[in-house]
């Protein structure tokens, strides 16, 4: 089952740019992530990469990745408030939180999604 | 980067093309408007006016230049920015529903945020990009873009992005605005130095408060490859948008009028020729009680009396005060304004700033729309500003009220040593000056007047003393004696003086008169006593002339009797005898 998921987590990551498309199972997911990224830059792959091993490490089976590429859908940078970029939005658990960067600290990213309390 | 950075100043450039902002006054300044293509950068302190600046640049563009606009706010959300200029006449919404102007709330909340490594604003140049490309805007205004560094951290990064995103908006051939907050201290412009990246051209937005008065003022810090005035330009938020008053680009161009307009002063009308112009501006400077007012009002009743409407513009006293004065002398100005021919607009100066008060001004003229104006007094306008700032308020003013041709009395208070020097400022402006003053001469104060100066007329270079009577205000006979002119009582006595004097006078002539006569009459009566001594003498002198020759007579005849009688020579001898005898004697001797 926990397989199963990282398996379906791991497609979702890959289809970049896909939104919309990823309602199945995703209302059971816990961690609801999108991230921004513009075009297939090197920032936004280590981007997307370092939150793929967080997540799978920290996060197994309670998250649901959508990865945007503003280049194909501008539109969106408006309604999440997207300036910079890479930024991962946490649309769930609320409050909505924001990461900007290539998520290149776990530290720094479990603090940020509240896995983890922040560092003294 | 098609266009070479004009980093060269080169006076030979051909003209550089430019963007029309729209905004009143700052197209003249800067001959033209912003540089087309090219980011401005606009900073000034909080509530300077740079957002309705930008604003406005983007409204007149969007209307009145055809170029839509893109309006992206980090501080006020659409509807509040929509509600905030819409007291300006301007319809976002409606401009929105047209395509013709984009507004975009950049919102970003700090404590919601983390960083891990590198970013980049790639973000908001697709945002940017797909607002631009979704209406075809040609001008774009990002208010403030200061606060991504509020939002933002890593600064080096943020500022290698801002480079990037003037580059960019160049590159799109945006004009842009850029609006930013003024450092803390004086000497930089913007609290992160976006300065150092917009080059083209940097305008100053200020909001100085002085003696709890507010006053903007714009410069323009620099222009690259342009002129541009040099100086600080008050500017006002008018019901119409800013207008900034350059007052060298003031175009003397008004009608004038060789109409004249009585002042109420029948006197004073012989003095001026006929009256005042019409559509000139009159100046009253006096001193404290000099009678100012009442000069003004006089000024009011006449115009109301000539079925002419009059806007009377009060900084000093209320309405029903100013009635109450002018009735006791005798100008009942309460029946002006049942009539509806004369309204009064009372505020104290220090209740609305600079600007506000010309805005009000301006309202006020162009909804009653009359003939004549009286503003009583200026002087008390700089308590709202400093002397150029009203002298800048006023230029403008008096130009307007020229443009509409309505005449236009301005009263002012000067101070009893500097009676010439006070309105020094603004006489150029002022056609006619009227300068009351109190002389004071035994004991008391009495009023003067005098033409200081008349344009285009043959006035008088009297001073005339005026009285303010119940029946209004009387110019009184002249009278002047030992290089003065004499004043009240001091006019009196001389008049009595010079009655006594005449009268005096005239005694004397009669007296010298009557002397003469008796005189006359003596030597008349001495003239005949002698003439009668004369004929008495010429009478004696006959008289005795007859008596001799009748002596005569009588002796030659009684000589002749002797020698007959004697009978002793001939007749012949004897007759020469005597002298025959004494020649006998000659000869010998």
């Amino acid at each position: 089952m926990a397989e199963n998921k990282s398996k379906e987590n791991a497609e979702r990551v890959g289809t970049v740019g896909e939104t919309g498309a990823l309602r199945r199972g995703s209302k059971k997911a816990k961690y609801e992530l999108r991230l921004y990224v513009a075009g297939q830059t090197p920032k936004s792959l280590t981007a997307i990469a370092n939150l793929k091993k967080i997540c799978e490490e920290h996060l197994r089976g309670q998250y649901h990745i959508e990865v945007i590429d503003l280049l194909k859908n501008p539109q969106l940078a408006q309604g999440d408030q997207i300036l910079a970029i890479p930024t991962l939005v946490r649309k769930l658990p609320e409050p909505i939180k924001k990461i900007i960067g290539d998520l290149s600290s776990t530290e720094r990213v479990l603090v940020g999604l509240d896995v983890r309390p922040p560092i003294p | 980067m098609a266009e070479k950075p004009a980093a060269d100043q080169e006076p030979s450039l051909p003209q550089l093309p430019k963007s029309p902002t729209g905004i009143s006054g700052f197209d003249q300044i800067t001959e033209g408007g912003v540089p087309r293509g090219r980011p401005t950068l606009v900073c000034g302190g909080p509530g300077s006016g740079k957002t309705l600046f930008s604003m406005e640049f983007l409204v007149k563009g969007a209307v009145e230049y055809g170029e839509p606009g893109v309006f992206v706010a980090f501080e006020e959300r659409p509807e509040e920015l929509t509600k905030n200029v819409a007291s300006l006449g301007f319809d976002l919404a409606d401009l929105a529903a047209r395509k013709k102007l984009l507004l975009d709330h950049v919102h970003i909340e700090r404590s919601e945020l983390e960083v891990t490594g590198e970013y980049d604003l790639e973000g908001f140049f697709v945002r940017l990009g797909y607002l631009i490309d979704s209406i075809g805007a040609k001008r774009i205004v990002i208010d403030t873009l200061e606060a991504l560094f509020a939002s933002l951290p890593n600064e080096a990064i943020l500022r290698a992005e801002l480079r990037r995103l003037f580059r960019w908006l160049k590159g799109r051939g945006m004009t842009a605005m850029i609006t930013a907050e003024r450092g803390l201290d004086e000497a930089t412009l913007t609290r992160h130095g976006l300065e150092e990246y917009v080059s083209d051209c940097v305008i100053l937005l200020d909001h100085r408060v002085s003696g709890q008065i507010s006053t903007r003022r714009l410069r323009i810090v620099k222009y690259r490859g342009s002129y541009h005035g040099t100086n600080e330009y008050p500017f006002l938020i008018e019901r119409q948008g800013i207008s900034i008053l350059p007052i060298s680009a003031v175009e003397l161009r008004h009608h004038v009028s060789t109409d004249r307009v009585s002042s109420g002063i029948s006197r004073l009308d012989t003095m001026l020729a006929g009256g005042y112009y019409r559509g000139s501006s009159i100046l009253i400077s006096g001193t404290a009680g000099s009678g100012k007012s009442s000069f003004a009002s006089s000024f009011a009743a006449a115009a109301c009396r000539s079925g002419e409407r009059c806007l009377y513009f009060a900084f000093e006293e209320s309405e029903p005060q100013i009635k109450r004065n002018m009735a006791a002398i005798g100008l009942d100005l309460g029946a002006w304004t049942g009539q509806g021919l004369l309204r009064f607009e009372a505020a104290r100066p220090t209740v609305y700033g600079l600007e506000m008060h010309l805005v009000r001004m301006h309202a006020a003229i162009e909804a009653f729309q009359p003939a004549a104006v009286v503003m009583d007094p200026i002087s008390n306008m700089t308590a709202m500003g400093n002397p150029r700032e009203v002298n800048a308020m006023l230029s403008r003013l008096i130009d307007f009220l020229k443009e509409k041709g309505i005449t236009s009395v301005f009263t002012t208070l000067a101070h009893p040593e500097s009676t010439e020097e006070t309105e020094v400022a603004i006489s150029s402006l002022i056609d006619t000056w009227l300068l009351l003053r109190t002389v004071e001469m035994s004991g008391e104060r009495n009023r003067t007047l005098f033409i200081l100066k008349s344009r285009g007329m043959a006035h008088s270079n009297q001073v005339r003393e005026f009285l303010i009577t119940d029946r209004g205000i009387e110019l009184t006979n002249v009278y002047i004696g030992e290089g003065l002119v004499f004043t009240g009582s001091a006019r009196e006595a001389q008049e009595a003086k010079d009655r006594a004097e005449a009268l005096a006078r005239r005694q004397e002539i009669e007296q010298r008169r009557r002397a003469h006569e008796r005189q006359r009459r003596l030597i008349e009566s001495q003239i005949a006593t002698l003439q009668t001594q004369l004929d008495q003498e010429e009478e004696d002198l006959k008289m005795a002339l007859a008596q001799m020759e009748l002596r005569d007579k009588a002796r030659s005849v009684s000589n002749r009797r002797q020698e007959e009688l004697r009978r002793a020579d001939a007749v012949d001898e004897r007759a020469g005898s005597t002298g025959r005898g004494r020649g006998k004697e000659k000869h010998h001797g």
